[in-house]
């Protein structure tokens, strides 16, 4: 299932935490080869994981509790990786607006199922549809060019920098509606499931069936 | 007869943001809220925000002895709203919020009674450097008509959001650096094509970045200029002298 959780509520699903920080050890450190830094319990960090900027995870839950893929979202009007460290890819633009918001550490299990990814870009078009926003801007391995496209979510790349292995591209995505329910086809879900699923993490006020019965 | 629909005409939102940018007080903002209140016809308009060093601003259209008993009272600690939408970035409808509990009934209760509204829409902002607000619009009505208000608004809402707090962000007592609205060369360029009445293929292609890329640059610049739209965006640009064409 997809769980959208800001960084302060992370300790109450500390499984998926703890599998989602290794596994984005595996990706970007031994898969990947970036320069990122992970602590003695194997968990791949950085300054924007930080419960002060308090990010917003979107993370695929597998039947089991632990994590099979997820991203990470941040405002573009606070501070954002693209504005810190990238400003040479957009030409020294501060990409700032209330309609954009920045993606960053795109991750996948090393086990996922085929249709994680596809999942992972939905929940981007849910935040996009009902958030009223207009794009993301996000930091990516250029080799995930490739799995975005297959899943019917390519991004425009701004710029690259680095070559093969180190190659690190910023992009931007847009959705439509029409964009929402392809990939949602796509991978194998359909919007009433996605539905329910954006509002058990968005709607605080759930009545208990408890409270029915 | 003219005067006469004019006067009858809701301000819009393109004269609301004039005068938001001709505001050169915070003060000035209290008036700003008023009409975007009135633009929208509903009960209340909040804008309340937490400067870098803590410090706390706001104006809005509650009531004095609203306000004054939320104070006194400390509701704060109480309040769904704030629990809900502190630290956070995505716009909140009320009924989203947790109203369980023994204090936030009670606390709900008397927000009604001192005219609140039974509904709300609060839209979190992050700002530069850890500054935080809070812009909300409440109402009565039922939840249907708020649903489709909401759905129907809330990117403008947003928009709105935004533009108050860069106003804020710039009269923020002791702020120094540049203006934040300065844009880049690649926003000036963007908005220049645009005014000179390129399409943005047209943009694009003379710029050459992808359109995609443009958009971006053309999103980025409307909201440094605190603009509404894309025409919005150009007409401020020429404005204050950062184009020329």
């Amino acid at each position: 299932m997809l769980r959208y959780i800001y960084a302060e509520d992370l300790h109450n699903y500390p499984l998926l935490r703890d599998t989602m920080f290794r596994d984005r050890a595996l990706q970007f450190q031994e898969r990947l080869g970036w320069e990122v830094s992970v602590d003695e319990q194997g968990f791949e960090t950085d300054q924007y994981d930080d419960v002060d900027l308090n990010p917003l995870y979107v993370i695929w839950e597998r039947a089991d509790g632990r994590h099979g893929g997820s991203m990470r979202f941040l405002p573009t009007t606070g501070r954002t990786m693209v504005n810190e460290h990238f400003l040479h890819v957009t030409d020294g633009t501060e990409i700032r607006s209330g309609l954009i918001w920045e993606c960053t550490r795109f991750c996948l299990a090393p086990d996922a199922d085929a249709n994680v990814a596809g999942a992972l870009m939905l929940a981007g078009g849910e935040l996009m549809d009902r958030f009223a926003l207009r794009h993301f801007v996000g930091v990516f391995d250029a080799r995930m060019i490739r799995i975005y496209s297959r899943i019917g979510a390519k991004p425009t790349v701004l710029g690259t920098i680095g070559e093969g292995r180190d190659a690190i591209s910023v992009g931007l995505w847009e959705f439509s509606a029409e964009a929402k329910e392809l990939v949602a086809k796509r991978a194998g879900l359909n919007l009433g499931l996605s539905d329910h699923w954006f509002r058990q993490s968005f709607d605080l006020y759930q009545p208990r069936l408890a409270a029915i019965a | 007869m003219l005067w006469g629909f004019a006067v009858l005409m809701k301000t819009s939102l393109e004269a609301i943001l004039e005068r938001l940018e001709k505001s050169s007080a915070l003060e000035e903002m209290q008036s700003v809220a008023e009409s975007i209140r009135d633009h929208y016809g509903v009960s209340h308009l909040v804008y309340h925000w937490v400067s870098s060093n803590g410090e706390q601003y706001g104006c809005g259209t509650y009531s004095m002895e609203w306000v004054e008993r939320y104070l006194e009272k400390e509701y704060l600690r109480v309040d769904p709203v704030i629990a809900g939408c502190y630290n956070k970035f995505h716009p909140v409808d009320w009924k989203q919020l947790d109203w369980s509990s023994k204090g936030a009934r009670q606390f709900q209760k008397e927000a009604i009674e001192y005219g609140v509204g039974n509904q709300g829409y609060s839209i979190p902002i992050r700002g530069p450097n850890g500054q935080y607000a809070l812009f909300t619009l409440s109402d009565d009505t039922s939840d249907a008509d708020w649903a489709e208000f909401t759905e129907k608004n809330r990117r403008d809402l947003i928009l709105l959001a935004h533009a108050m707090n860069e106003k804020a962000l710039e009269l923020e007592p002791g702020r120094e650096g540049p203006p934040i609205t300065s844009l880049s060369p690649r926003e000036v360029e963007a908005i220049t094509c645009l005014a000179l009445g390129q399409s943005r293929a047209q943009a694009a292609q003379r710029l050459s970045i992808s359109e995609h890329t443009l958009r971006v640059y053309i999103e980025s610049a409307r909201h440094k200029l605190g603009a509404l739209n894309t025409t919005h965006a150009v007409a401020r640009a020429m404005q204050r002298g950062i184009i020329v064409v």
